[in-house]
């Protein structure tokens, strides 16, 4: 019997073939992403999960031009792109995403991209936040969630996980007063394509934070990332918003799902459904998530 | 045209000329005249680049190594603190065989903090893979920018080049320099054509993660093709020479060599001091000379050895120390020499954050190495060792 061989279409930027792990949250959106902003426009990336299973030498998933430097510069290298591309005329068909993961974002790039934010450069920045250094094994970042058990972060005796709640960086990045700043999930197909697309109709800064689930890291099974993804919204745990020039504009409304819902399914928060201090954490969580109802407007 | 003007400004002017697309860089002691005289151009319309205003040195680096990748020439200058925080940077850059030119002005490092002249800000940068060139006056300086261009973007380099000078011995002095005409310089230094750039009309992949079964090989070629440079180092200063009627030496220069006993080596504006303190002491019949070290990335071993061998003894003036180990230039020297000549070779401290080095700091030093002393610091102050 012959065999139709595989064929793919460059132009839609970002490949199969990758080595992703199964039910990769990251790699999803970044192929709804793509499937927006290719072919014309060049990808910036921070070290990181991405980088590492997209681009093993001698091969690469990419069918854009694609830079990859080092961990906190993805926003750094990026404005040296813009520039440059400004400086030869082609920047008016060309447009420059900078990718990230939340530890290439919310901590160690954080510097870069509030320089890049605030000089006014014509990026667009997604940040893919799967809520831990998971291309080096589930360390905690500054996205961590309230009570999640990480390998740096664990949940033990003396500890019920990590200690702080997430940081919110889409806030911080909307009072850059930057003409649009979104935050999107993986699991929302058409929200992120929306947003994605509006986005690069804006010339000037913008930032987009993809909630992006991770089986591993996160100890749930491959086939229930979109799930997952559903969960973290519609328990008001993970927001959608839209802010435009530093004001919200929009959000998504949510049923509002009790946050245990969101949570049991995953490993990283069993501890907290065993005992009972872990059911006062579970309490303390659902107040994170009533405040964001209050704070957005999420209810419907 | 000549004329006199501060050692930044003559900097500045040397890179508006080499017409760079994109300059980004964070303000530093004592590197900010150079940068503040760029922005003053773009701001006044003479110098069409795109002016990054990064928000540290990483960025800085990071801006410029993207914009070399997208294609196109970029500038930056740092010192001391800013180029150990460009340092991941500065090996990636090279790594990625990026042909961007920064000027290296030389500061101290901290602790304790210093804002005065020494070297071991860039000899702290030398394994990076970046070529390294030191400046002995502002004319030296204002030429090495512009030939350092050259030498980057040649396909057979196609590596980064800091060009090292002095701060505040060269920043801030005015010395008389002559400026070349931007046509003389356009024919020189053609636009920058890259093998390739990031475009989406062809698209390619660049900063992929290699593994064992490449990275060696990868490694390999760096080397081969900085060792390679060498001989481009020389090409460029000839062509130079052609061009603009100047030579200030390639990867080294000489004085008063050929007959020498004592032979100094140094890196920088030392060597202008070192000039002076050779014609004086000749004058009392003293056979000295001065191996001015040009290029000291790549390491010009057989040239220095040619240069030395021939002398009873080598005295390298080093304002870097490298802590626990030796003399840098002198124990890169003396593994030069090695099997090829017995010459001995001392290593001497001078001149750390700021101490000025004079006639008396270079007799103390060639003094102490016909003693046979072979590694130390000259002119220690011995009543701050007290007091510590």
């Amino acid at each position: 019997m012959a065999t139709k061989p595989f064929t793919y279409d460059i132009s839609r930027g970002f490949l199969p073939g990758h080595r992703a792990c199964a039910g990769c949250g990251q790699a999803a959106a970044v192929r709804m992403v793509m499937e927006i902003a290719a072919p014309n426009c060049v990808v910036t990336n921070a070290t990181g999960c991405l980088e590492v299973f997209s681009t093993p030498y001698p091969e690469s998933a990419w069918g854009v031009p694609w830079l990859h430097s080092l961990f906190e510069n993805s926003a750094s290298i990026a404005s040296g792109v813009e520039a440059a591309l400004r400086k030869q005329g082609r920047l008016e068909n060309t447009r420059v995403l900078a990718f990230g993961g939340d530890g290439g974002t919310v901590d160690i790039g954080f510097g870069a991209l509030s320089g890049m934010l605030e000089r006014g450069h014509d990026i667009l920045y997604v940040c893919y936040d799967n809520e831990a250094y998971m291309n080096t094994g589930v360390q905690r970042s500054g996205a961590t969630p309230y009570a999640a058990s990480t390998t740096t972060s664990p949940a033990g005796r003396a500890s019920f996980g990590e200690d702080h709640p997430k940081k919110n960086l889409p806030a911080i990045c909307a009072a850059h007063g930057i003409p649009y700043v979104a935050t999107a999930s993986m699991a929302f197909f058409a929200d992120l394509k929306r947003k994605v697309r509006k986005a690069l109709g804006i010339r000037g800064p913008k930032y987009i934070h993809v909630h992006v689930p991770c089986p591993p890291g996160w100890g749930y099974p491959e086939k229930d990332t979109v799930e997952i993804g559903k969960l973290a919204v519609e328990t008001g745990l993970f927001p959608l918003v839209e802010w435009e020039d530093g004001e919200v504009t929009r959000v998504r409304k949510i049923k509002r799902l009790p946050v245990e819902e969101y949570l049991k399914p995953q490993r990283r928060f069993r501890h907290l459904f065993r005992t009972e201090e872990g059911k006062a954490k579970l309490a303390e969580i659902q107040a994170i998530a009533d405040s964001n109802i209050e704070k957005y407007g999420l209810a419907g | 045209m000549r004329k006199m003007i501060e050692g930044s400004r003559a900097v500045a002017e040397a890179v508006a000329l080499c017409r760079p697309d994109v300059i980004s860089a964070y303000p530093i002691t004592p590197q900010t005249h150079i940068v503040e005289d760029l922005s003053q151009m773009v701001a006044d319309g003479q110098l069409d680049a795109e002016y990054i205003r990064v928000e540290s040195e990483h960025s800085a680096a990071s801006a410029c190594l993207g914009a070399v990748a997208a294609g196109s020439r970029a500038y930056s200058a740092t010192t001391s603190q800013g180029m150990m925080l460009m340092i991941e940077v500065l090996y990636n850059i090279a790594g990625m065989r990026l042909p961007l030119v920064i000027t290296g002005v030389n500061r101290a490092l901290s602790a304790p903090l210093s804002i005065w002249n020494d070297q071991q800000d860039t000899m702290g940068i030398r394994d990076t893979g970046w070529l390294q060139l030191y400046a002995e006056n502002s004319q030296d300086a204002l030429d090495m920018h512009i030939q350092a261009y050259k030498i980057a973007e040649d396909d057979r380099v196609l590596l980064p080049v800091m060009v090292c000078m002095d701060g505040f011995v060269l920043t801030h002095t005015y010395e008389s320099v002559d400026m070349p005409e931007q046509e003389q310089v356009d024919a020189f230094l053609p636009r920058y054509n890259p093998l390739y750039r990031l475009d989406p009309e062809d698209p390619y992949t660049l900063g992929a993660f290699v593994g064992p079964e490449a990275y060696h090989e990868v490694r390999y070629v760096l080397q081969q093709d900085c060792l390679g440079a060498k001989e481009v180092v020389k090409e460029v200063a000839r062509d130079f020479q052609k061009a603009f009627g100047r030579w200030s030496g390639d990867v080294i220069d000489t004085y008063h060599c050929d007959d020498a006993e004592t032979i100094v080596v140094a890196l920088g504006t030392l060597v202008g001091t070192l000039k002076d303190w050779v014609d004086a002491r000749r004058a009392e019949g003293q056979k000295v000379g001065v191996v001015k070290l040009r290029c000291f990335r790549p390491f010009p071993g057989e040239e220095l050895v040619e240069a030395v061998s021939g002398a009873k003894q080598v005295v390298v003036l080093e304002k870097a120390v490298s802590v626990g180990a030796q003399g840098i230039v002198a124990s890169e020297l003396r593994s030069a020499l090695y099997g090829k000549a017995t010459v001995p070779v001392a290593c001497s401290f001078v001149g750390l954050g700021g101490r000025d080095i004079t006639f008396d700091t270079i007799d103390e030093a060639c003094k102490r190495a016909g003693d046979g002393e072979t590694e130390f610091f000259a002119g220690l102050r011995t009543e701050v060792l007290e007091e510590a």
